[in-house]
């Protein structure tokens, strides 16, 4: 059985949450394995990470280089091929950084590649088995990838939930001289923070929130109807933002905003996972979509499966005249 | 600027109830809408914006079959100079590596200063472009969502990460970027536009054209292998409302107000 390693993500000496399932992972891929952390990074804030992670590994590697200080995916990817064993299996958290770096370095390491991956059924001799989802999350197919010369595996955030464990007790083990120097053809520059929009959609107990389903800018108007009679606020999922049709400041997601409402009227939004990780709080959700496989059913309290622009001024005018009868 | 842009014919996942065949080793495809895979769509115009402004020309690829060059012809009529099929039954089955294999020999018998491809597919494996780019040692950068061509063969370019925020990056020439959705408003292209483009022969690259190993791609060189489609048993799942629009929009107002949703 390979090594199997993990790349932590932090940031200012505080882990990603994804650490822990990562752990998880690797455990489910070898119930015996004792997971090794990577991380890479440049000063305290490097050392403080490597040091919570004494809870969740045994071993965490330290690989200091003041390059690494941002996480740039090809310093990284450069650092990795030198410090990682080969043959190994290498578990990355599937966002925007393992997007950026576990591909081409699968190509570096001469390993697999598999992506995305939701849960892991177990290994039989060089074949890890696991499962992913296709077209859209609207199915998922079991997969086996060949680890006979090492593995990338990129884990879908939120998919693996570890249970609360005992320490592990772990060491912290310097690999920075390994490294040598590192040079990149791309450099990071800055990071720009959005404007703040004109609704601030995390404030608000009630989203009636709009994707792909709602087909044209006009029909937003019919969104606002309903959220001006709930008092609620308009929300979106990431095609109406792509169109143009709202501002990214209203978009719910792990490119957008994270929201906690009470309630969340998903309306015309498919239920991508990158959508649903922008939904925390376990509101009560209600979801409105013509497509009766869509994925946002799977998570939704209550769903219907009908025609959103028939729908909602139907439910706008219910709320209308229920207000007008309280009133008298 | 000399662009290449990888594109790939997919079902339209928006459009589509996707349903297994009854051996559940693939989709039903019979019905199915297909298109071109839509942040590939905007990379396309990426592309073509990038040309008007600095000049050059957008070349457009596909690994795939006949039914593909439709697609080559919807991206042409929007601009694209070339278009080109990549065709050979030995391609048949690769993987995310395989299908990288064979562009990047495709790509190595132009001069491209500049290979863009969608952030991901139909399969959500988001795995070509960062494979091609470490097969070519090109630098990459994935999520791309906006790019400036700077002086002295670099570009600026922005990606999405996370709550919105933007990662401003230098990166040199040659490079492969994989573009997210919404960095342009790709412009509309009309019938009258496809069909003028309808007779225009479109180059076919095999195997031997490109000069891949066979050995090297198609379905017995995968290290990774789909065995099985399946519909997952649904957890909790949502309780479904069934009967008149009217019931129902009484029945979601009860369970709206019952969890502190209406004013």
């Amino acid at each position: 059985m390979p090594r199997i390693f993990a790349y932590i993500v932090h940031k200012d000496g505080v882990v990603d949450d994804s650490a822990t399932e990562l752990a998880f992972a690797a455990r489910k891929i070898d119930p015996s394995a004792s997971p090794v952390a990577i991380l890479t990074g440049w000063g305290a804030g490097l050392d403080a990470a490597c040091d919570t992670l004494r809870s969740s590994f045994t071993e965490a590697w330290k690989v200091a280089s003041e390059p690494l200080v941002y996480p740039n995916a090809e310093l990284v990817r450069k650092a990795l091929v030198k410090v990682l064993p080969p043959g190994s299996i290498l578990l990355v958290s599937h966002d925007h950084f393992g997007i950026d770096l576990a591909p081409g370095l699968s190509i570096k390491m001469n390993s697999a590649f598999v992506s995305d991956v939701l849960d892991i059924t177990g290994v039989e001799g060089p074949q890890l088995n696991v499962v992913r989802q296709e077209f859209g999350g609207q199915v998922s197919a079991h997969v086996r990838c060949d680890i006979s010369s090492g593995a990338v595996v990129t884990i879908r955030p939120g998919a693996f939930k570890a249970p609360a464990g005992a320490s592990a007790g772990g060491s912290v083990v310097d690999k920075s001289s390994d490294v040598g120097v590192l040079s990149a053809k791309r450099r990071y520059l800055e990071t720009l923070v959005p404007e703040v929009g004109d609704v601030d959609i995390t404030k608000h107990n009630v989203l009636v929130s709009i994707g792909r389903g709602i087909q044209e800018e006009d029909n937003v108007a019919l969104a606002q109807e309903l959220a001006d009679e709930l008092g609620a606020a308009v929300s979106c999922s990431r095609p109406v933002v792509d169109a143009k049709w709202m501002e990214k400041s209203r978009q719910v997601g792990s490119s957008g905003k994270t929201v906690k409402p009470k309630v969340y009227l998903a309306c015309g939004i498919s239920g991508a996972f990158q959508h649903l990780a922008g939904i925390k709080g376990n509101p009560f959700i209600v979801a409105i979509n013509k497509n009766p496989k869509a994925p946002i059913f799977q998570v939704a309290d209550i769903g219907i499966v009908d025609d959103l622009l028939e729908f909602l001024p139907q439910l706008t005018n219910r709320v209308r005249e229920m207000r007008c009868v309280a009133a008298k | 600027m000399e662009i290449l842009v990888c594109v790939r014919r997919v079902p339209d996942t928006s459009e589509n109830e996707i349903e297994l065949n009854p051996a559940g080793n693939d989709i039903e495809r019979d019905e199915l809408v297909y298109s071109i895979n839509e942040s590939d769509n905007y990379a396309v115009e990426e592309a073509l914006q990038i040309v008007s402004r600095v000049g050059g020309k957008v070349t457009v690829v596909t690994v795939g079959g006949d039914d593909d060059e439709e697609i080559l012809r919807r991206e042409m009529a929007m601009g694209a100079s070339h278009g080109v099929l990549i065709s050979d039954d030995a391609f048949s089955g690769s993987d995310g590596r395989g299908i990288a294999t064979i562009l990047k020999a495709f790509a190595q018998k132009g001069q491209y200063d500049l290979i863009l491809t969608g952030v991901q597919a139909d399969d959500g494996a988001a795995q070509v472009g960062g494979m091609l780019a470490a097969m070519l040692d090109y630098p990459f950068a994935s999520l791309v969502n906006s790019i400036e061509v700077l002086e002295g063969r670099k570009l600026k370019i922005s990606r999405e990460i996370e709550g919105g925020n933007k990662e401003m990056n230098e990166i040199d020439l040659p490079c492969v970027l994989s573009i997210q959705t919404g960095i342009n408003e790709p412009r509309y292209v009309g019938m009258r536009g496809i069909r003028q483009i309808a007779s225009v022969p479109i180059p076919t690259f095999s195997a031997s054209d490109l000069g891949v190993d066979p050995a090297a791609v198609g379905q017995a060189a995968t290290k990774v292998k789909r065995v099985d489609y399946f519909v997952p048993a649904v957890g909790r799942g949502a309780e479904m409302l069934h009967g008149s629009r009217e019931e129902i929009v009484d029945k979601v107002l009860e369970l709206v107000a019952a969890k502190g949703g209406l004013k």
